[in-house]
């Protein structure tokens, strides 16, 4: 009896205590306007070497701006899951800006979660928003391929075989862009460069990846790059081979001391703190935001010791053009199979809306779609 | 001409394939083997691949010693085999539900402590270089090749021998065939499936170092891929014989490296279609030994598949 009434005392003490102390923090919240939680989602591990890397480093930078903090959860699957962590982010966190990173979240759970919260900002990783999507959703994406074509141009100087070698995942829009400015790239510069590609079928498969490395090298390639969730095995095959290479997502430098010469990285801090800014300020944020050099939104990893002098010359040119809007699709351009794409003299915008539904490769790739 | 060194290309690409991919199949399906030659089934044996592989990895990374780290992830290996002997002596368990939960289990323990591996770089294992008789850098490439794999090869023949010349091998066997008799004869069934469990997880540990610190050489969570998972399968397909396990792991690894090597020569059409081919060719091989009126030859008796 006595120690039912202890405990009873000591539990109405610590809770009064608890709503004190609850009440006391939320009048210190309320008195800093420009306060914000900000959650996100990774579909994988944060330092994969690659996608999930790229956006932990721009969480990690997301940290430092005063009165933001940043909660996040990694691994999550494509699957009601990623509906559950967003909501307890917003539920349990408070969190009023939620970055959902992979493809695969946006339909339906993004979209479920913005109906749901609509005084909650959901912005995706990849260009999905369109204007029958709810107004507190949005979508935000770097266009990588600008710095895939300066990676090409580096590569078009580094090769003495001509032939590149390009490990791909899935033959998707953003992929198929990111080999055919690739090769655009080495084109510029050594116009007998080819761009052999091979698809793997997933974003993450480490043995086939390697295989499909190992598999280019034999086949002549001395560049390799890639379009895969973690370019780890990729860079680490084509260094134990001797051949050079590019990196993709996030910076692979220290994995290929010999061999590696730039790599297209995304800069996703850019975006995310420009977010916070809006935010803070009150202004509305905008549902689709996308960029390259231009905005700094993507970047160039720094110089490797595969990178030679004249490579590096290139493309520091080759960005420097980039950035001031000269196009990457520059005529004349033919398709795989011959046909012309673009005639001589006529170009692409970089921006240009239909290369985001790129559906095709362009000649000089070697490799298939189907 | 063209298409002759095209086809040379694709051979010698499924070659070396077979040789580098095949290593920890023939670890995984030697353990596997040994396991249900005592009448066990042990389909833990993927999450026992993912945990060698990051516990060979830490091990190698903090102690500077690759062979240090493929003995770890051997040991790591037979305690989570002699876990799963341990549980299934247990009256009423199933031994493939235990399997199943230790596979999460493994996966699970080796993704949690693994965090903070997937950054580093460990120090690798070497490969002997057998191809200096070659000039050819193709034919010198395949012939790279790791002792782990020499040392898979040795000990299938070893386990042949020994499964039919030796004591050892009779009591083994005996159990896995009939547990009346083996009691008659005096044998500790739990104790001698509790061996062979542990034996199994021992040699699963070590195939999945070689996963990280040999090809491709570097500890990620989708390391495996299911490998461990088509081990299991290959004994089935491989009739409980070491040499056929050795056979159909030179098969499966030759078949991963189809898909690469046909799209490196420019035939990429239906590339997904080779990538399955490893799995279609299991079906089919499967289809075509198996009769509606036999058992599967050589399958031990007291296996709860075959019963």
């Amino acid at each position: 009896m006595s120690k039912f009434q202890l405990n009873r005392r000591s539990l109405l003490q610590n809770s009064a205590a608890g709503i004190l102390g609850l009440s006391a923090a939320g009048i210190a919240k309320s008195a800093f306007a420009s306060d914000l939680t900000v959650g996100i989602v990774y579909v994988g591990p944060r330092d994969d070497f690659g996608w999930n890397q790229a956006h932990a480093v721009a969480a990690a930078a997301l940290k430092e701006v005063p009165g933001v903090t940043v909660v996040e959860e990694e691994s999550v699957p494509e699957t009601i899951a990623v509906q559950k962590s967003m909501e307890s982010m917003i539920n349990l966190d408070g969190a009023k800006m939620i970055f959902a990173t992979s493809f695969g979240y946006y339909k339906p759970f993004v979209l479920d979660a913005a109906a749901k919260y609509p005084d909650v900002e959901f912005r995706h990783a990849a260009p999905l928003w369109t204007d029958a999507d709810p107004k507190n959703a949005g979508s935000y994406f770097g266009y990588l391929d600008q710095a895939h074509y300066v990676d090409g141009v580096a590569a078009g100087l580094s090769t003495t075989t001509n032939k590149l070698g390009f490990v791909a995942a899935k033959p998707i829009g953003t992929v198929l862009r990111n080999i055919n400015s690739f090769l655009l790239g080495a084109r510029k510069v050594n116009p007998d460069a080819t761009v052999q590609v091979i698809f793997t079928g997933e974003w993450s498969m480490p043995v086939r990846e390697a295989e499909a490395a190992n598999a280019l090298v034999e086949a002549g390639c001395d560049v390799l790059t890639c379009h895969v969730d973690g370019p780890k095995v990729v860079i680490e095959t084509a260094e134990a081979r001797g051949i050079k290479c590019c990196g993709h997502n996030a910076s692979q430098a220290p994995l290929a001391p010999n061999g590696f010469i730039t790599g297209a990285e995304y800069k996703w801090e850019t975006i995310y703190k420009n977010f916070a800014a809006d935010l803070a300020a009150g202004t509305v944020l905008p549902n689709f935001t996308g960029g390259g050099f231009d905005v700094d939104f993507v970047r160039s990893t720094p110089y490797g010791a595969g990178a030679s002098e004249a490579a590096i010359a290139a493309a520091d040119a080759a960005r420097a053009d980039v950035t001031a809007g000269k196009p990457i699709f520059t005529g004349p351009i033919n398709k795989q199979d011959g046909t012309p794409l673009l005639a001589a003299g006529a170009n692409l915008d970089n921006y240009e809306p239909s290369l985001d539904q790129t559906d095709f490769l362009v000649e000089g790739v070697i490799g298939s779609i189907t | 001409m063209g298409d002759d060194t095209g086809l040379m290309t694709v051979l010698l690409a499924m070659f070396a394939g077979a040789i580098r991919v095949s290593t920890p199949f023939l670890f995984v399906s030697l353990g596997e083997m040994l396991t249900e030659k005592s009448g066990r089934i042990n389909l833990g044996l993927e999450g026992t691949l993912v945990f060698g592989a990051m516990s060979g990895y830490a091990i190698s990374y903090h102690t500077g010693s690759p062979w240090f780290g493929v003995l770890v992830a051997g040991v790591a290996g037979s305690l989570f085999g002699a876990l799963h002997g341990y549980l299934c002596k247990l009256p009423k368990v199933n031994d493939i539900a235990i399997g199943i939960a230790m596979m999460l289990f493994g996966t699970g323990l080796a993704f949690f402590f693994g965090k903070a591996y997937i950054q580093p770089s460990a120090p690798r294992l070497p490969a002997l270089s057998l191809g200096g008789w070659s000039d050819h850098p193709g034919i010198r490439q395949a012939l790279e090749i790791n002792p782990l794999f020499l040392l898979g090869v040795g000990l299938a023949v070893l386990l042949w021998w020994a499964l039919k010349n030796t004591r050892y091998g009779l009591v083994l066997r005996t159990t896995g065939d009939s547990a009346p008799a083996a009691l008659a004869l005096g044998i500790n069934i739990n104790l001698v499936r509790l061996l062979a469990t542990t034996a199994g997880g021992f040699l699963a540990g070590i195939g999945g170092s070689f996963l990280s610190l040999y090809y491709p050489g570097s500890w990620t969570e989708g390391l495996s891929s299911g490998q461990g998972l088509m081990a299991v399968a290959l004994v089935i397909f491989a009739r409980w014989n070491p040499i056929y396990c050795f056979w159909a792991a030179l098969l499966f690894g030759a078949a991963g490296a189809l898909g690469p090597a046909l799209q490196s020569i420019g035939i990429s059409r239906g590339y997904h279609f080779f990538n399955a081919a490893p799995y279609i060719l299991t079906l089919l091989i499967m289809i075509v030994s198996t009769s509606p009126k036999r058992s599967l030859k050589g399958a031990p008796g007291e296996l709860s598949i075959t019963k």
